[in-house]
Formats: C-alpha cells, sequence, structure tokens
C-alpha cells in the first residue's frame, strides 16, 4: 500500500494549477541550504493532501540534483550509493541520451548544465495572478536564508483555450498516463494495466516482482522517485512552415500534423480515425486509448512506425512494456503564436518532468532507443519526428498505398534547452535532509 | 579528403546485399567508442549485431548446462515466437575444454545492439530459465535479475569482439529475410494460381 503521508504529490495527482514557476537554486553552504529546506517543508504537497476531498494550498514541489544532496550535507558513503546516472547527472549523459549537436548541454541555458544547480522547486498556482503572489513570498523567504541563490527561473502558464490541455503546436496532451496501482484510479480502455508502485517509487514492488534498490539511509530515499527534467522549445514558426510545405489544404496539412504525431491535433488516434479527423474521439478519454498497433495497424498505414506516440509508447509491439512505463508532468511556457503570424523569435515550449524508479532503465531507454534510435523498428535513418534530435540529415517515412511517401531531410522543431536528474525525496526524506548534523557535512 | 574514422567506404554501403562484405574490426571491438547505457555499442557489421561470450564454467556444471539445451528446445518447440524479441539470426552453444577446465561459449547473432535492450533479454532469459546456464558460469553475479547492470558488466567483461566479420549477403535483418521469403511463396502461389 503507498505510504501516501510520506511521498510528495507531484507524481501522485496534479493540483489544479494553471500556472507554475520552477526555481532552479545553488546552495552557497550546507546550512544555508537546510534552512530554506526546513522553512519550505511544511508547503510541501503531500499525496494524501492533494488526493483529499479538502485540497489544501500546500503546492510546493521540491527535488535535489545528486550535487545539491551532497551541498546540503549527505555523506559521500551515502551519496555513493546513489545510482551511476543518477550521479552523473544528465547533462554528462548527452551521447546516451541523443542530446548531441544544438540539443547539447554546452547549449543550455539556465545553469542547468552546472554543477552548481542543487535543487529545483516547484510553485505551482491557481492562477498567473496568484504565481505572482507565490513568486513573491519566496523572494522573501530567501531573504531570510542568505546562501541559497536562484540559478534562473521559468514561468509557465497553459495555453487558451483552456478546455483542452495541448501545447504550443496545438496538439492535445495528457491523453496517455501510466496509471499507479493502488491509487483507486481504473485505467482507461486500451491502456494496459495499473502499473506496480515500485516503477515509480522507491521501496515497492515492482512489475518484476523486486523491490528497486533504496539508496542509504533509507529514510532519505524510500517514497521517492527520480526526476528526469527537459526543457524543450518548440519551433512552432518552423513547425507551421512545414505543414505548408508538406500540404496544399488545411486538410492536408492536419494530415500531416497528424502522421508525425500518431493522433490529430483533437487527440483523436490515426489508428482509430486514419483518414478524417474526429475531434469527438480525441475527448472521449473511454475511446482515445483503445487501440494498439500490432494488430490493427502493422504496417503503419495509419499511424506511421516512427510517429511520435507510436515510439514513445509502442503499445504491442514492444517487449516489456510495464517496465518501460513512466509518469509525465509539467507544462508550457512562452506565449502561445497567434495562428497567422509569423515566427517571432521569443522562445516557448514545454518544460517537462519524467517521474520513474530508475532512470537508465526508464528515462534513458526512451531517449537512447525510441527517441533517438535511428534503427528504431528497423526504420533505419528516423529519429522521433518531434522530439528526437533533428539536423535534417533523417528521414519520416509515412506508409501509404500503393507506394509509401518519404519526407527527406527533417527539420529539428524543437530544441533541448535544459536538463537535470532531480531526486524527489518523500516527506521523511526532506525532513532527514533538513536535520542533518553539521559533523556529516565537513568530516575532518 | 580526411581520414576515416570507420571501415572502408565500400563496406559502408549498408543497403546493397548483393555484395557480399567483410570488415576487419580493432582490438576494441570498435571504431569510435560510442556510450550506451551500460557500455560501449558495438559496429553493426555485414554479419549484424552479435556478441561473442566465453567464460569458465564451475566444476561439475557441464551436464546441467547441457540439459539447458533441451529446455531451450522445447520452450521454442511449444511457443515459437518465445524469444521473438531478441531479433535473433542464430544462436550458437558450445562446451569446450582447456586443461581439466570447461569453458562454456555463447554466441548471438542478432539484429538489435545487446546494450539498447539489456532488460528486455534479461527479462527473456528469467522468463524462460535462460538463467540457470548463466548461474552456472564462474562470476556471474547473483543479483543479476534485479540489477541488470551487473548483467551487462559481466557481458561486457566475458565478450569477446570479432576482428573479422563476413557476411554473404551483408547487412541484412532476419525481417527483410522472412519477408523475402514470404514474398518469394506468395509469388509462388500467384503463378500456381495463374495456370
Amino acid at each position: 500500500m503507498l505510504k501516501f503521508e510520506d511521498i510528495q504529490h507531484f507524481l501522485i495527482a496534479r493540483p489544479p494549477a494553471l500556472a507554475a514557476r520552477y526555481e532552479f537554486l545553488t546552495f552557497l553552504r550546507p546550512v544555508a541550504g537546510r534552512t530554506w529546506l526546513s522553512g519550505i517543508l511544511e508547503k510541501v504537497g503531500t499525496a494524501k493532501a492533494v488526493g483529499s476531498s479538502q485540497p489544501d494550498s500546500r503546492w510546493v514541489t521540491v527535488a535535489f540534483t545528486w550535487n545539491g544532496l551532497r551541498a546540503l550535507g549527505v555523506g559521500e558513503a551515502s551519496l555513493a550509493t546513489f545510482p551511476e546516472e543518477f550521479r552523473q547527472g544528465m547533462a554528462a549523459r548527452a551521447e546516451i541520451l541523443g542530446t548531441t549537436g544544438t540539443n547539447h548541454p554546452d547549449h543550455w541555458v539556465g545553469g542547468l548544465a552546472s554543477s552548481d544547480l542543487h535543487a529545483i522547486v516547484v510553485l505551482f498556482a491557481r492562477d498567473v495572478a496568484e504565481r505572482g503572489r507565490c513568486r513573491k513570498e519566496h523572494e522573501k523567504f530567501l531573504l531570510d536564508c542568505p546562501g541559497v541563490e536562484i540559478l534562473s527561473a521559468l514561468d509557465l502558464e497553459a495555453i487558451a483555450p483552456l478546455h483542452y490541455v495541448h501545447e504550443h503546436f496545438g496538439y492535445h496532451d495528457r491523453l496517455s498516463q501510466p496509471v499507479i496501482e493502488g491509487c483507486g484510479v481504473e485505467p482507461t480502455p486500451g491502456s494496459g494495466p495499473a502499473i506496480k508502485p515500485g516503477e515509480f517509487f522507491l521501496g515497492y514492488l515492482d512489475e518484476a516482482g523486486n523491490q528497486s534498490p533504496l539508496p542509504q539511509p533509507e529514510i532519505l530515499s524510500r517514497n521517492g522517485s527520480y526526476l528526469a527534467y527537459f526543457r524543450l522549445q518548440e519551433h512552432v514558426g518552423r513547425f507551421r512552415d512545414f505543414l505548408r510545405e508538406h500540404g496544399n489544404t488545411p486538410e492536408e496539412q492536419e494530415l500531416v500534423a497528424a502522421k508525425l504525431m500518431g493522433r490529430w491535433r483533437s487527440g483523436a488516434p490515426l489508428v482509430l480515425a486514419p483518414a478524417k479527423d474526429d475531434p469527438e474521439l480525441g475527448r472521449d478519454m473511454q475511446r482515445n486509448n483503445d487501440f494498439n498497433y500490432g494488430k490493427m495497424d502493422p504496417y503503419g498505414y495509419a499511424c506511421p512506425l516512427g510517429a511520435h506516440v507510436r515510439r514513445m509508447n509502442p503499445r504491442d509491439t514492444a517487449e516489456n512494456m510495464q517496465r518501460r512505463k513512466m509518469i509525465r508532468r509539467g507544462g508550457t511556457y512562452g506565449p502561445h503564436l497567434p495562428e497567422d503570424a509569423p515566427e517571432d523569435g521569443v522562445e516557448r515550449g514545454i518544460a517537462a518532468f519524467i517521474g520513474c524508479a530508475s532512470l537508465v532503465r526508464q528515462f534513458e531507454f526512451a531517449m537512447n532507443v525510441w527517441v533517438n534510435d535511428p534503427s528504431f523498428h528497423e526504420l533505419g535513418n528516423e529519429r522521433d519526428p518531434i522530439f528526437g534530435t533533428q539536423d535534417g540529415s533523417f528521414d519520416m517515412t509515412i506508409p501509404k498505398r500503393p507506394i509509401r511517401k518519404k519526407i527527406s531531410g527533417l527539420p529539428a522543431f524543437t530544441t533541448v534547452r535544459g536538463g537535470a536528474y532531480f531526486f524527489l525525496p518523500g516527506i521523511k526524506g526532506l525532513r532527514y535532509l533538513a536535520s542533518l548534523p553539521d559533523a556529516e557535512i565537513e568530516p575532518s | 579528403m580526411a581520414p576515416k574514422a570507420g571501415p572502408s567506404d565500400e563496406v559502408t554501403k549498408e543497403n546493397d546485399w548483393t555484395k557480399p562484405a567483410a570488415m576487419a574490426i580493432p582490438k576494441e571491438g570498435y571504431f569510435k567508442l560510442e556510450r550506451g547505457r551500460y557500455g560501449p555499442l558495438y559496429p553493426r557489421t555485414p554479419a549484424c549485431h552479435g556478441f561473442t561470450l566465453i567464460a569458465k564454467i564451475k566444476p561439475g556444471r557441464e551436464e546441467a548446462i547441457r540439459a539447458h539445451g533441451k529446455t531451450i528446445e522445447k520452450a521454442v518447440a511449444d511457443m515459437p515466437d518465445a524469444l521473438a524479441s531478441l531479433k535473433l539470426h542464430y544462436l550458437r552453444w558450445v562446451l569446450f575444454d582447456i586443461g581439466k577446465e570447461t569453458y562454456f561459449m555463447y554466441q548471438g547473432i542478432f539484429d538489435t545492439d545487446f546494450d539498447r535492450y539489456t532488460e528486455d533479454a534479461v527479462a527473456l532469459f528469467t522468463k524462460y530459465g535462460i538463467n540457470t546456464v548463466f548461474e552456472n558460469l564462474e562470476g556471474f553475479p547473483e543479483d543479476w535479475k534485479t540489477n541488470p547492470p551487473s548483467f551487462s558488466k559481466f557481458v561486457a567483461e566475458h565478450q569477446c569482439p570479432s576482428f573479422l566479420e563476413y557476411g554473404e549477403y551483408p547487412y541484412v535483418t532476419a525481417d527483410e529475410i522472412k519477408k523475402a521469403l514470404k514474398l518469394k511463396a506468395a509469388f509462388s502461389d500467384m503463378l500456381d494460381l495463374m495456370q
């Protein structure tokens, strides 16, 4: 049974927030970091509070890099028990993730590739005005914590119209999310069975019937998770130009957009709506996930083998799927580019977290194989058309009778502007960190 | 022209299955170090991906290993797609002696990079009890089921990279071969129907 009172709400339930602010922090002295953590701890939302019928305003989430755990005073013996990929950090794993070229950490912004990045605090807010209040309150609090500095910050807000969640390219988002066993939620049809908590939280049984190793001491790691953070710029002008270049009519352009994603922008999956958009299907959570690829679309005539959603969730066409699931959180940043406006050069995109129990088995596998392996599904020279590292040298094959359509030299619709690996401790873990003794900080 | 890090130009033309190709491989097993999640990625050669693991067996375990040949035979007979996800062409298991010691050689030729699909392989090995073979080998990690990195480390330490690989029909995947044979059968049926 999940210990909801000891788990941060972040991966269990979304607060009803339309805005958020991420602040990336550095601790100049361990005691400063601990003072800050002690002060903010009461604002950290638990899974229990968010899931209850009386939601409170404690919507803060706190997570640390490996360097951040050290900066708080966690001892070397303990630090060594964390998995290698977390110790190295996302920037050092760029080659494995495939974040090369313009996506390489050398070009990242906000100090995210730096070893000075120690913590992230996520301030969720009901709306933009409330976010302003949270920001001021945190600013004020930081004045009491000399030695804790903001490396960078990012403001996020949902894009209008608000009745459906979507990103800057206009695709309906959050349609396929894993359900955690024991949360009392029924997976929607076609989503597969609920997933064992050990795939997302440390200290529970996973899909292989094992408990993933708990870094030491257990009080620090139990009920915690790993987060992979990505700031992904979306080149909306380039994306729309591409659609116009490859489609003569608005209908043709919509079909091109759908073929890249594997779903129409309404969310309707191509497997169920191959020729024409079906917005009603897109909205219907009881139907919009109820499909497979192996039996219903083996050759990709509806959904191309290399389409984004077919890569990120190959469903029945990959092995071991229950062990590859991840929980996605995050939102959009930057202003919406109006439909008829040319590219304005303003950065906009998605800033997202991938939550899991093993970065190497879950997140890095997805990046290394599904997103950036050119041979995935034997495609030969393709990467994820939306999220893959594109430099104009890869293709996109769209199966079609009688002869397939091949788009050569796909442009990069997105650029990774930053990323990091964080550990998201449970509540007891946070308290442990806040109360670390000085003795452990500077061993003689 | 800048010198190439990889094999000669002729060999990199991967799609030409009509032209038999050989590739000489440096001692490390790769031309340029490319990091995978658990270790180096090895190149695809005219003879596909693959590995050759050679490990000493624990004393007295020879029969247990031989008996497992039967187990795999039955598993595949009962369920022909049992090993499908490994994208195999061939497996060769060999036992041989050096002096008084017995060694096990596991050679697999397949179409995916082992590093990329390590966890899938470990899951499959568990499912079909291939673990019982590995557990008879000296130095095999006892916690391999819960610790894929330790499994990969064992593989890396016992992998003997080829220094030459040859393909009579190079760079062709098992799926492509099966598709070609299906097409041949379909044509043959079609010709029969046209008589």
